[in-house]
């Protein structure tokens, strides 16, 4: 052994084997890595070691003779001698079951955690035989709501701090906390302040007993009735992986896997919970037909009848699809290919005047989570707010920032959730957050820092002064209110920083997979223009289309105007969805023919489909998902669709042939194999790899052919002196129409109000909570007032699809900024 | 002169004969004011340290071997040597908590003499260069509070602390910060987490002491109130002189409170190392004797956490070796003297159930094995108790604190002294304290264990004739 | 219930200036909401939290481990009568049941014109004053039933002057004039090494 070597390992003694122990690595991780496993309750591999429960004792020798030492808190080093079955270690495991089970009410028949219970497996494995203890056991109120969706049982409890470490170490909101001392030490929150957190589910999962419950499986099932499959979540586009679990061909839990590069077993509420609205009375089981003003269930070939009759009468040109970000890849790829192969229309676009560019997005150099990570790295944020938006992202962030000296600066137009533990948080007039980028550079690379979009100089300076080490920049929507490009302008100054790389935030479930499956217009399935990649599909497509079509906007305006003749919703809802909501009523109330596929009515169907097909949810059908990153991870089916629903790429399969054409795709292997034989990006998506990123799915990097777009060059109007500038931002919860049939999301969404530096409030002269008149170009609302510090003067911040009070009434798509006037109604 | 009686505006304190290093203004009525310290020498220590270098007066402290008077006695030199170079800022901590049963020091030196503390405080944060000092007193502590506050007050005015001290480049903050009740924030690392505004909970130790990572992670050195106390004195006279006192192993004085059954209790300063327990209890200078018509049944030599002692003790030197190697330790100088009334059982429960009371909660055995141990010793003493307690006890204690307990020796029975300290299961000592009355109670008054056991069997017995009876 | 009155604001300001960091003062900020109020109100945590950054639970979770803080209203004078073992040894459990007597509530209690609340508290440092008790925090030290009987009947009849309502501890506040200070900042903007130091490499150098 050289001697770089000898510095790379350490070798420690583990019941008489030697093993090669990681620099730094604790005890605890070496002695599972040889295949040792060292009983624990307070250690998580995720979080801080605290050394509480004293389950981890071992007698380890450092040369100074034998002494217990808690394997969770020890790092190894070289000559560490660790036994862990002596007699003595037996004997202090019994000891600490004994004590933790003195107080605990052995319930096991009755609780959730039965037969999945560290505490009832280890006490079967290390535990004392009968307990010794006589005297009445600690009582508490049995279980005690601590929100709208957990529930506390503080017998149970054996006070591992891993929750509380959970809400205050990686969560950040701490608002559950250990209360009173000693032997009345319990978990609890503030008096009428529940634990109100986007990430409140990852307790229940990481409660090593059943003290913490989760309303929407409390009783549901017991674990050895379940079967569980690896899938992706949906509700975002970070692509946390999930264990989903069924009982009865029913989803009824999802769980956190561990994928180190992306979620680290950790999953934000909704997407933990979202599962509900697949099993919610109102899922469409069949496809529906419009008669008059009712929407009455039909047979498949019918429905499919009317669907194909429609599109075959009209020319390409005046069809257009709009959405797909909820598909798979496979079913993205197969509508890809309907839409523009074999119907030849261009008019398709995923993103919903939400997003941006998508040549921007692909053709820029990008980051994975990790990198965007790196430890004493620097993060820009020049998007939405992640703690609201993609919860497992805002979860890394926080951790890189809070743990590993990374440095967040934020150039947002509003406070976020990261901004507690921001460096700098700069925050543009809306419109104006290119020239705050322009400023930023100049500064960074050495020029004369300039104030600008409002932030004085000496911000920007000493921001830039932070700039350093590895550079990624988060990129995506933070307000629907100003149009895309102010972000296309922002990140293309912000490229000129040295070394810097993108990592994009666009929100939208398997976004990142349309982008890639050519649903926008002008694209083509991986990371091609319908110029540069025409050739490659000369042969698996019928045809590719000869210009580029309209993108959602375009789309709605054309229809608008009666230049559309079918619009296909593709698992949308423009009413609610689309940047602007007078434009989306109007071109619903005029377009002649509309078909969805999806998997509940929504606003936009109900108002306006003629034909609706059924299509399965993403625990149904089988696939796979592409992240944020680019990263392919696989959603693997484990329940039958409700009635007679089918995968979206099957119904794509069958119009086709009805239309004449066989898309030639039997299964979704098939159909992964034409994406890898076509997509240059794609080449190295095989099933062997597949399966062996089981985990962690797999990297798919590159610009194919996409080149970066040029600077747009906007440039705000000038506002009015009575007017304010409108930020409309997402929240974690809306009214969006999943949520609405998820039981234990429907009571999140926030109350709308509009906030308003105080010194913008005390102007309009109401008091905090009064409805006021909030009126723009296109539209008006009546919505509560109030201050907020948070919101630069100048602004008005309203939630996007608060129940209620549609923020896109007021949004004109074509403008770069919404500006509205605020009186008293 | 030495009136040798009790001092009346110090409680307990008795103006004795012998060195007085750190109690020489108590007899002084108005010794905790700033006039009354300049005029009797105070500050003069931390003039003389101002002269030399921080180094010198470093130099200085680890050459008088100043051992610590918290409990666990290391150099102050020392541990002031661990600050890793560098890492600056370092923080000082004056631990004023003083919450150890039997403990009774720390209070008078802060209500009699704050000024000799806040110049202690200055000549170490003078040596080590630290930024900001944190002087912690307890929170029932209401005089001491208002002593030192009134002494940090006047001393900014005079120019003491603060900005450029005496006209000097040294300059420090103290901060007055005090606390609400919870004996384990005496622990340090515990009054650590307190001074950031956590609950007071032990940190694992090592890997990291606090002198590597402590207050905001940063460096920092925890020190004793009477630890700072001797500073002034030992910058101005010298190690040297210093050493002149008290052992080669344990120079200089200890403040002594030896409370219980002697006739004469009291806070007494005393060389370490020199004087015996036996002197200390019988000395007509000291306690002078057992409480009339009563003879000595045990003692606690070193505050509630230290196994207990017996007759055959009684000439130990008042030096914290030997008393460790004798099964116990010297520990915060609090000697609590029981007499052949004392019954062994009920005092072993007033002091467990004073740790299971003060338990942190942090490590179960801790939580959840002090309350257990008070549990049983509750219901041996309310005469509920079962033969096979006494091993449950022990059982329990072991799981706690494993392997044997430190003890001290029984020549009668034949059995040797196991030397301080204990083994643990836990993170900080306050758990296995708990087990100190219990081992040291079981093995030498067994039988009153057992009495209490088996009459509770004769009143189930005879429970017919109880009513008659009444 | 009570947020901080508008002095007592500006007080607890002045506390947190002296900390490096805000969250270090919670425990003095508890104490002075219950010097305001006696007792530590809902509202007072409120405003603590926002005052030193931390949110309510983490203010409850930190108060809630000291046994001073009372989270609900107590006597007036709070007389806690050391059980402990020297106390005990002294007489200290016939003090707790003649106080029980003499005042009619159990330890524990408050009584009835919510004059007196009695505890049995661990060890104060007094122990060679044996048996010893404190009243709000005020010594009164070897207590007989007779001592016990008299303050009782000092604290009814308005003599017993020492002893201030229950909350207040000391009576003297420190302040650090602001010409004096030395600069009390977070410990990331204290990254020099201290000024004087630079001595031992003078004196190195001669
Ligand atoms: C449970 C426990 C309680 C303690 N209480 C005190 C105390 O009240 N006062 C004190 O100075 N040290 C106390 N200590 C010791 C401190 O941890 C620490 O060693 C001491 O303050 C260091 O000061 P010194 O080196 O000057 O002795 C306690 C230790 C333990 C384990
Ligand atoms: S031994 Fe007891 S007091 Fe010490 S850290 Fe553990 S639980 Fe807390
Ligand atoms: S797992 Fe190590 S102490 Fe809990």
């Amino acid at each position: 052994m050289t001697n770089t070597e000898a510095k790379t390992t350490l070798s420690v003694t583990i019941d008489g084997e030697v093993f090669e122990a990681r620099p730094g690595e604790l005890l605890i991780e070496a002695c599972e890595r040889a295949g040792t496993y060292i009983p624990r309750f307070c250690y998580h591999s995720r979080m801080k070691p605290v050394g509480m429960c004293r389950m981890c004792l071992v007698e380890v020798d450092t040369g100074r003779g034998p002494a217990l030492q808690p394997a969770c808190m020890l790092p190894c080093s070289d000559g560490m001698t660790v036994s862990t079955e002596t007699p003595g270690t037996r004997k202090v495991q019994a000891g600490i079951l004994e004590y933790l089970l003195i107080n605990h009410p052995l319930d096991c028949p009755v609780c959730d955690k039965g037969g999945e219970c560290p505490l009832q497996d280890q006490t079967v494995a290390y535990g004392p035989g009968e307990s010794r203890f006589v005297e009445e056991k600690r009582h508490y109120e049995k279980p005690i709501p601590i929100n709208d969706n957990v529930f506390l049982d503080r017998e149970r409890c054996i006070l591992c701090d891993r929750c509380t470490r959970f809400a205050d170490t990686v969560a950040g909101d701490k608002l559950i906390h250990f209360m009173d001392r000693g032997n009345n030490t319990q978990v609890n929150t503030f008096p009428d302040e529940p634990f109100a957190s986007y990430f409140s589910g990852n307790t229940v999962q990481i409660c090593p007993v059943g003290a913490l419950t989760a309303r929407p499986y409390r009783f549901k099932a017991r674990p050895w009735d379940l079967d569980e499959t690896v899938s992706t979540a949906w509700t975002d586009s970070a692509g946390a992986r999930v264990a989903v679990q069924s009982s009865r061909d029913k989803v009824i839990r999802l769980l956190g896997i561990d994928s180190d590069p992306v979620n680290w077993g950790w999953l934000s509420d909704k997407e933990r919970f979202a599962f509900e609205a697949l099993n919610s009375d109102d899922r469409l089981t069949a496809p529906l037909t419009r008669v008059g003003d009712h929407l009455v269930p039909t047979g498949w070939s019918t429905a499919l009848e009317r669907a194909v009759s429609l599109l075959s009468d009209a020319d390409p040109d005046r069809v257009a699809v709009i959405g797909g970000a909820r598909l798979t890849n496979e079913s993205q790829y197969a509508w890809a290919k309907l839409a523009k192969g074999v119907i030849g229309t261009d008019n398709v676009d995923s993103q919903l005047a939400d997003g941006l560019d998508p040549e921007l997005v692909l053709g820029l150099p990008r980051a994975t989570i990790d990198e965007a990570c790196t430890p004493g790295g620097t993060i820009i944020l020049c998007g939405p707010d992640p703690k609201e938006e993609i919860g497992s992202l805002y979860l890394r962030l926080r951790h890189a920032v809070v743990h590993d000296d990374a440095r967040l600066i934020e150039l947002t137009p509003t406070a976020t959730g990261l901004s507690p533990v921001a460096a700098h948080s700069l925050h543009p007039r809306p419109g104006e957050v290119a020239d705050l980028a322009r400023a930023l550079v100049e500064a960074a690379n050495g020029g004369p820092a300039v104030s600008a979009a409002g932030v004085s100089a000496e911000e920007i300076s000493s921001a830039a002064v932070a700039i350093d080490g590895s550079v990624t920049i988060i990129i995506g929507r933070a307000s629907l209110a100003e149009s895309a490009d102010c972000v296309t302008d922002a990140a293309l100054q912000l490229a000129a920083l040295p070394g810097s790389r993108f990592l994009s935030a666009l929100r939208r479930g398997n976004i990142h997979g349309a982008l890639d499956s050519g649903l926008a217009p002008g694209l083509l399935p991986g990371r091609t223009t319908i110029e540069a990649g025409a050739a490659r599909f000369a042969d698996a497509w019928p045809s590719t289309p000869a210009s580029r079509g309209l993108d959602t906007a375009g789309i709605l305006a054309a229809a608008a105007d009666g230049r559309i003749d079918v619009l296909v919703l593709l698992g949308s809802d423009p009413i609610n969805d689309f940047a602007g909501r007078p434009l989306a009523a109007a071109a619903l109330e005029t377009v002649p023919n509309v078909i969805a596929l999806d998997m509940l009515v929504n606003d936009s169907i109900a108002m306006a489909a003629d034909v609706v097909l059924a299509a399965s949810g993403a625990t149904e059908s089988a696939g796979t998902f592409t992240n944020l990153e680019g990263r392919i991870s696989v959603c693997r089916q484990r329940v039958t669709p409700p009635g007679t629903a089918r995968a979206d790429w099957m119904i794509a399969s069958e119009i086709a042939r009805r239309l004449g054409f066989d898309l030639g795709f039997d299964s979704v292997e098939s159909i992964r194999a034409e994406i890898a034989a076509v997509s240059v990006v794609h080449s190295g998506l095989d099933e062997k790899a597949l399966a062996e990123a089981l985990v962690d799915g797999l990297l798919i990097g590159g610009s194919g052919d996409i080149m970066v777009p040029g600077v747009v060059g906007v440039s705000p109007s000038a506002h009015d002196a009575y007017s304010l500038r409108l930020v409309a931002s997402r929240s974690m919860y809306d009214d969006g129409v999943a949520l609405r049939n998820s039981p234990s999301s429907r009571g999140l969404a926030r109350s709308v109000t509009l906030r308003l530096n105080p010194t913008d409030f005390d102007k309009i002269g109401v008091d905090r909570g009064t409805v006021v008149r909030t009126e723009s170009a296109v539209g008006r609302l009546l919505v509560p007032v109030e201050p907020d510090p948070g919101v630069p003067v100048g602004s008005a911040v309203l939630p996007w699809a608060a129940p209620g009070s549609p923020a896109n009434t007021l949004i004109d798509p074509f403008s770069t900024v919404t500006d509205v006037r605020v009186e008293r109604a | 002169m030495p009136t040798h009686a009790y001092v009346p505006h110090a409680p307990g304190y008795v103006d004795n004969d012998g060195p007085k290093i750190i109690t020489k203004r108590f007899p002084l009525e108005d010794s905790y004011t700033l006039e009354r310290s300049e005029a009797t020498g105070g500050y003069a220590g931390l003039r003389a340290a101002l002269d030399r270098t921080p180094a010198e007066v470093h130099t200085e402290v680890r050459d008088a071997t100043l051992l610590g008077r918290g409990g666990a006695g290391f150099p102050a030199g020392i541990k002031w040597g661990f600050l890793p170079p560098g890492k600056f800022p370092y923080y000082l901590v004056v631990n004023g908590d003083e919450s150890e049963p039997g403990t009774y020091k720390d209070r008078l030196l802060m209500e009699r003499d704050p000024h000799q503390v806040i110049e202690g405080c200055l000549i170490t944060c003078y040596a080590l260069g630290l930024a900001q000092c944190f002087l912690y007193v307890r929170g029932e502590m209401a005089l001491a509070q208002e002593r030192i506050a009134r002494a940090l007050n006047d001393a900014y005015a005079a120019g003491y602390v603060g900005r450029n001290i005496l006209g000097t480049d040294f300059s420090v903050d103290i901060t007055l910060s005090w606390g609400a009740g919870a004996y384990i924030v005496g622990e340090e690392t515990a009054l650590i987490e307190s001074l950031e505004g956590n609950r007071g909970m032990p940190r694992l130790k090592p890997p990291f002491f606090p002198a590597a990572i402590g207050l905001y992670g940063q460096p920092t050195i925890v020190n004793n109130i009477e630890t700072m106390s001797n500073l002034p004195w030992l910058m101005t006279n010298g190690a040297e002189q210093y050493k002149t006192y008290g052992s080669e192993t344990s120079p200089g004085t200890r403040l002594f409170a030896v409370s219980g059954h002697v006739r004469r209790p009291g806070v007494y300063e005393v060389e370490q190392g020199v004087t015996t327990f036996r002197e200390l209890f019988y000395g007509d200078n000291f306690c002078q004797g057992i409480r009339e018509g009563h003879e000595l049944k045990m003692f606690i030599p070193g505050g509630g956490s230290a196994p207990w002692f017996f007759p055959e003790q009684l000439d130990f030197p008042l030096e914290a070796r030997p008393v460790g190697a004798g099964g116990s330790m010297l520990g915060s100088g609090a000697i609590v003297v029981m007499d052949e009334t004392t019954d062994a059982v009920k005092a072993a429960l007033r002091l467990v159930r004073f740790y299971a009371r003060e338990s942190c909660g942090k490590c179960t055995p801790c939580r959840e094995g002090t309350t257990w141990e008070e549990r049983i010793l509750q219901r041996i003493v309310d005469g509920e108790g079962r033969p096979s307690d006494i091993d449950l006890l022990l059982d329990v204690a072991d799981n706690i604190s494993p392997g044997p307990y430190p003890v001290a020796a029984h020549p009668d029975a034949g059995l040797d002294a196991i030397p301080f300290p204990p083994r643990q299961t836990t993170i900080c000592p306050l758990g296995p304290s708990s087990v100190a009355p219990i081992t040291s109670t079981i093995r030498r008054f067994r039988h009153e264990y057992e009495a209490k056991i088996t009459r509770r069997n004769s009143i189930a017995v005879s429970a017919g004739s109880v009513e008659v009876a009444s | 219930m009570s947020r901080f009155s508008l002095d007592n604001e500006s007080i607890a300001r002045e506390i947190i200036s002296r900390y490096p960091r805000p969250k270090s003062a919670l425990i003095p900020l508890l104490h002075l909401a219950q010097e305001q109020d006696g007792w530590v109100t809902i509202d007072a945590m409120r405003h603590i939290a926002e005052l030193t950054g931390t949110t309510p639970a983490e203010v409850m979770g930190t108060g809630s481990f000291y046994e001073m803080f009372k989270f609900h209203p107590v006597g007036r004078y709070v007389i806690n009568i050391c059980s402990n073992i020297t106390c005990q040894l002294m007489g200290a459990e016939s003090l707790l049941e003649h106080a029980e007597a003499k005042l009619g509530v159990k330890v524990g209690g408050t009584t009835a014109d919510g004059l007196f609340t009695l505890e049995d508290v661990e060890c104060i440092a007094a122990c060679t004053e044996a048996p010893a008790l404190q009243v709000n925090y005020r010594y009164r030290l070897r207590v007989t039933a007779e001592d016990f009987d008299q303050l009782v009947d000092d604290i009814r009849s308005g003599t017993a002057r020492d002893i201030p309502e229950h909350g207040t501890l000391s009576l003297v506040r420190q302040s650090i004039p602001a010409d004096r200070g030395a600069g009390i900042v977070p410990p990331e903007q204290a990254r020099e090494v201290s000024v004087w130091m630079a001595r031992n490499d003078a004196a190195e150098q001669n």
